[in-house]
């Protein structure tokens, strides 16, 4: 016993002499990162490739990930986090409206004056800009897009073509209908993902009425009064009540709807196309048989895409690390950080890193997406990054208006009273 | 202790009550009172004022009373309500008819009562996170076992938790799976405490087994069903957990109860709107329980 305690007393001075003439030395041991992701297949692979890379690059640093849950469980958890200081250094999060819920300048790091932002794309910072000015976060991922999967190899046999507007769509849905087979997925188990039709269809509401993102967030124009901004409920319930849907839409899963999409169960899933990267993953041989087109709209000549900003990644204000978080980020919005993304099969649209290139032989759905870019293409951000005021109750009540149990109109009134819920709770002047 | 008051009362009759003497000194409460204060008082109290401020968990704004305005005016909150009435009156009426058939069953001289008794009993053992996501999965409109099973014999089942109609009664069914055993045991006990003499004195007055069980069983295990009742309808109000694994308050907002609403606004961030939420909680709570609570009191005085 007495033996012991020597024992333990000479260890214990000796480590002291040990801190003690380290102190004030350069410190030589590795510094440990924390950072913070969704968790999810796609995510897993994702941080897995670009923390060996950085690692590889910055031996003295070492990245441990950690995984939060994802859509209104995951935001609780961020805000609770970064209130009571026990955020990780890095983590990942949505840009945009719900960036700007987290109360950003009081809780992130400035990243204004980094040099990579000269790199960002000018499109990426305001969506994670805080509301005094400066730039907090870093994208993250590829742009996405909102709009609609299609089954490749059902088009092909049905002898089906790309439809430009609403009308087109649905007479196609009626052939693939009376062909038996499904002819659009829905997965309300997991209740987001019911909310595609309305969110996606932001591009054609922005086309008929230019000033709607304005006039939404100043009070002034309304989802049940506008009749562009409700059409995406109506098309949601015309869906439905035509019959359209997978016996089991009310219970399957978004991996349900990933499956049913790739083995050629379904034709059309309406989504992000951040599936791209789950499809890659699981069905790395159904790919080449899975396309993507923009939600359209009801004239052919106002077609055009949807986009979503990617999320960001943010240093919290709490880090003991700052220099190696800076160094992090810096190499996420790197094109070696991209490159890691690509060879995870993150490559699911255009990234907004100046320097950053997609491979040739990106799948279809990917390469399907390139045009609404180009010269001539159209495209324009989804809702939530041209306005911070996005309603938390959309998804049950797309999942209503999408069961059956809701018509339109009542959903997009219901939805009204949720917004200004949501904007009274963010104090925007004119609520 | 009320003979006790009565005797002190008759000693000094007249006389100013006397503080009563706490055989412990002062100090020995004071760790119990901290924890009391630190983890029940205050945040009571907090909760009372944040309920009037637009809360951020960041920051606070004081509205007044708009955020119980704000909350009465929720579209679902009357919905919630009746669902949740539903919900307490459904599965404790079941677990009273269900936990007496069953008690009477298992009190008789059944093959294997021992061990029938304990399987009655397991699902109160078990995880009710872990019992939703089951039944969720046997409840699976296409792909479930219980529709799958029923397709054998050509019935087609319908969608259990995805039918807005069908939903609040599937949970309350699976409720009632779970909680049945507990309600068996309570009556089990409640019969074999009937002493055997009314029987006796019924089979002599010729009794048949149903009157038997009318005018004996019944009405002497009284006290075993005020028990079930007061304990399936306190858990059924403020149920939530089996809800929210099994159907979130969906398809939509129609299995949706007060504790499922609560919880989604805070999810939704809304930290003072669920608190105000929570207080009117905790009001409801109260008006139902207290009155309950004082019928059951006056019971036991008569008896």
């Amino acid at each position: 016993m007495l033996n012991k305690t020597a024992k333990l007393l000479t260890g214990l001075a000796a480590g002291l002499l040990t801190v003690t003439a380290l102190s004030g030395a350069a410190f030589a041991q590795s510094v440990n990162l924390t950072y913070l992701i969704p968790s999810g297949p796609e995510n897993q692979v994702i941080a897995d490739e670009v923390v060996k890379a950085f690692e590889a690059a910055n031996p003295d640093i070492n990245v441990d990930i950690e995984t939060r849950p994802g859509g209104s469980e995951g935001d609780n958890l961020i805000k609770t986090r970064l209130a009571t200081g026990a955020m990780a250094d890095v983590f990942l999060y949505n840009s945009g409206s719900l960036f700007q819920a987290i109360n950003p300048q009081q809780f992130l790091v400035d990243l204004t004056n980094e040099p990579w932002q000269a790199d960002v794309q000018a499109s990426f910072k305001p969506v994670v800009t805080a509301p005094d000015g400066t730039i907090r976060g870093a994208p993250a991922r590829a742009a996405m897009a909102g709009g609609i999967y299609y089954n490749k190899k059902i088009y092909a046999e049905l002898g089906l073509s790309v439809p430009k507007t609403w009308a087109e769509f649905m007479a196609n849905n009626e052939k693939i209908k009376a062909a038996g087979k499904v002819a659009v997925i829905q997965t309300y188990g997991d209740t987001w993902t019911s909310q595609l039709f309305v969110l996606a269809d932001f591009y054609n509401v922005q086309a008929k009425d230019p000033n709607f993102a304005e006039r939404y967030t100043a009070n002034e124009a309304k989802f049940a009064t506008d009749p562009a901004a409700l059409r995406g409920f109506e098309k949601l319930q015309e869906a439905h009540d035509a019959g359209l849907f997978n016996e089991d839409f009310g219970a399957a899963k978004y991996d349900d709807g990933i499956r049913m999409l790739a083995l050629g169960e379904g034709a059309h899933y309406p989504m992000l196309s951040f599936a791209t990267t789950a499809l890659v993953q699981a069905y790395p041989d159904n790919i080449q048989d899975i396309g993507f087109f923009a939600q359209p709209g009801d004239e052919a000549e106002l077609n055009g895409l949807t986009v979503w900003m990617p999320d960001g990644v943010y240093i919290a204000q709490t880090t003991p690390n700052l220099d190696a978080a800076k160094k992090f980020v810096a190499f996420i919005a790197s094109p070696e950080g991209c490159d890691a993304q690509t060879r995870a099969g993150g490559a699911s649209g255009p990234y907004l890193i100046n320097g950053c290139t997609l491979p040739a032989d990106v799948p279809p759905a990917v390469s399907d997406l390139l045009p609404y870019f180009a010269e001539g293409g159209q495209n324009g951000p989804a809702l939530e990054f041209l306005s911070p005021i996005k309603g938390p109750a959309l998804e049950q009540i797309t999942v209503e208006v999408g069961s059956g149990i809701r018509p339109a109109a009542d959903g997009a009134a219901l939805y009204d009273e949720d917004v200004r819920k949501q904007a009274q709770q963010l104090g925007l002047p004119g609520w | 202790m009320t003979a006790l008051s009565e005797a002190g009362a008759a000693v000094s009759p007249g006389a100013p009550r006397a503080i009563r003497r706490s055989p412990y000194p002062g100090w020995f409460f004071l760790p119990a009172a901290l924890i009391y204060g630190i983890l029940f008082l205050v945040p009571t109290l907090a909760s009372l004022y944040f309920s009037l401020t637009r809360w951020t968990l960041f920051n606070s704004t004081f509205i007044g009373l708009d955020n119980f305005a704000q909350f009465f005016r929720e579209p679902f909150l009357i919905q919630g309500l009746v669902n949740t009435v539903i919900y307490a009156v459904v599965t404790s009426g079941l677990k009273v008819v269900l936990g007496m058939m069953l008690a009477l069953l298992l009190t008789s001289a059944v093959m294997a009562r021992g061990y029938l008794r304990s399987v009655v009993f397991f699902p109160v053992l078990v995880s009710t996170v872990g019992v939703g996501i089951t039944f969720t999965v046997l409840m699976h409109p296409t792909q479930g076992m219980i529709n799958e099973t029923l397709a054998l014999f050509g019935i087609k089942g319908p969608g259990w938790l995805v039918d807005p109609k069908l939903a609040l009664l599937s949970v309350a069914l699976v409720d009632v799976w779970k909680g049945v055993g507990l309600a068996t045991v309570i009556y089990i006990a409640g019969i074999v405490a009937i002493p055997k003499d009314y029987y006796e004195a019924a089979r002599i007055d010729g009794a048949t087994k149903w009157q038997n069980f009318l005018y004996v069983t019944l009405p002497l295990s009284r006290p075993a069903t005020a028990t079930v009742i007061t304990l399936s309808f306190i858990g059924g109000l403020r149920t939530f957990d089996l809800i929210w694994a099994m159907t979130r308050g969906g398809p939509g907002f129609s299995s949706d109860t007060i504790a499922s609403v609560i919880y989604k606004q805070y999810q939704a961030g809304f930290y003072g709107l669920s608190t105000a939420g929570n207080v009117v909680l905790f009001v409801l709570i109260a008006i139902l329980v207290v009155p309950l609570t004082m019928l059951l009191n006056r019971r036991q005085g008569h008896e």
